[in-house]
């Protein structure tokens, strides 16, 4: 085999790998769980406390590279989130929350905080 | 008969189809741009247009993607990268034990549906309450097809024609941070009960403070399963109604 077929297979095979296991993280709960049985009531509770905790985790997943101790102290992430957060509450509309969010968020990183 | 059916079924998904959509724009934003980023990213690294095309049918999962490029150019064991992945995604658990009670007793579209619950799909699908007259099943169809559309557009556009963008985008990405930040108010709003979302927060925030933000994600899983754990142990288990109030404010 040559160079280049060889970096075509190796390559092919970690792509089969890291799809077989992102379906294995994402099939796991329904397999172990099939339609038709009972759901333990531990793991009915997870599934009814858990996307508010996880939505949470995702948050912080999101914010997790600001630099608090910067130069601009992560101001830019929470100046857009405060809009976001008050704009929702306020008017309740997804679309403009995270549209007019993102736009601040732009030109704070564009033309403020440079 | 036949005829009559199929009739219906167009229907049907058409209606959810224009339901559905709005929900997935946010998610077309932060795709497209994010998936060009990762096109170009692959290009770059000498991985043209089909591999990026194959990871984002195939694999569908941002984090891991862009860490592929790693892998693929670092020329792993793929044992190494299966395990990777695998940690990388340990959070799809979450979302698939969050959506047993919705995606259970579906009748159709069924391995789909799970094959393509992102992170993204997952937050617009969680708080999903549709109404009688539109068909859920459809509605989650359009949702999670929509969003791997963008995914795999962005990377292909990204792949071939990525280097002509020109205007400033810097910052575009943070459009899926204000997605999770809008569902985080309104799950904050529409329930009571506050405790689930603060340990959520309180135990990843710690977590990136004590493992850094490249090790966080696992030991923050493990925390929010003890801190849920022990008010599920400490109050006997769930009582009958508990955790109900939010379908049924809808």
């Amino acid at each position: 085999m040559d160079n280049a077929a060889m970096h075509i297979n190796g390559g092919v095979w970690i792509v089969a790998a890291l799809a077989f296991a992102t379906m294995i993280t994402r099939f796991l709960p329904f397999l172990l769980f099939p339609a038709g049985r009972e759901i333990p009531r531990y793991v009915e509770y997870l599934g009814k406390t858990l996307p508010y905790a996880t939505i949470g985790l995702l948050v912080v997943y999101c914010l997790k590279d600001v630099q608090v101790a910067g130069t601009f102290h992560g101001l830019p992430e929470m100046i857009a989130v405060s809009v976001i957060v008050g704009l929702h509450w306020w008017k309740g509309n997804s679309l403009l929350s995270i549209g007019a969010g993102t736009v601040v968020y732009m030109a704070l990183v564009q033309r403020v905080f440079v | 008969m036949q005829e009559e059916e199929m009739e219906i079924m167009k229907k049907k998904a058409a209606l959810a189809l224009g339901y559905a959509f709005p929900k997935t724009i946010p998610v077309m934003v932060g795709y497209v741009f994010l998936g060009m980023a990762y096109g170009i990213l692959m290009r770059v690294n000498g991985y043209g247009v089909f591999w990026a095309l194959a990871m984002s049918l195939f694999v569908y999962a941002g984090s891991l993607q862009y860490m592929g490029v790693t892998l693929l150019t670092a020329a792993v064991h793929p044992i190494y990268a299966f395990f990777m992945g695998l940690m990388i995604n340990a959070r799809h658990l979450f979302y698939g034990i969050s959506m047993l009670g919705k995606y259970r007793d579906l009748k159709r579209f069924k391995p789909y549906l799970i094959f393509a619950l992102t992170d993204e799909t997952f937050s617009v699908l969680c708080n999903e309450k549709t109404p009688r007259a539109i068909d859920r099943e459809w509605v989650y169809l359009w949702v999670s097809v929509l969003d791997q559309f963008y995914w795999v557009l962005g990377s292909v556009l990204g792949s071939l024609v990525g280097s002509v963008i020109t205007f400033n985008t810097k910052g575009l990405d943070f459009a899926l941070t204000a997605l999770f930040v809008v569902i985080f108010t309104d799950q904050w709003k529409s329930h009571r009960d506050h405790r689930p979302a603060m340990v959520g927060v309180v135990s990843s925030v710690a977590c990136v403070m004590m493992f850094g933000s490249q090790g966080f994600l696992i030991p923050a899983m493990a925390l929010i399963l003890a801190g849920l754990s022990l008010w599920y142990w400490k109050n006997g288990g769930l009582k009958k109604g508990e955790h109900r109030e939010v379908e049924e404010n809808g």
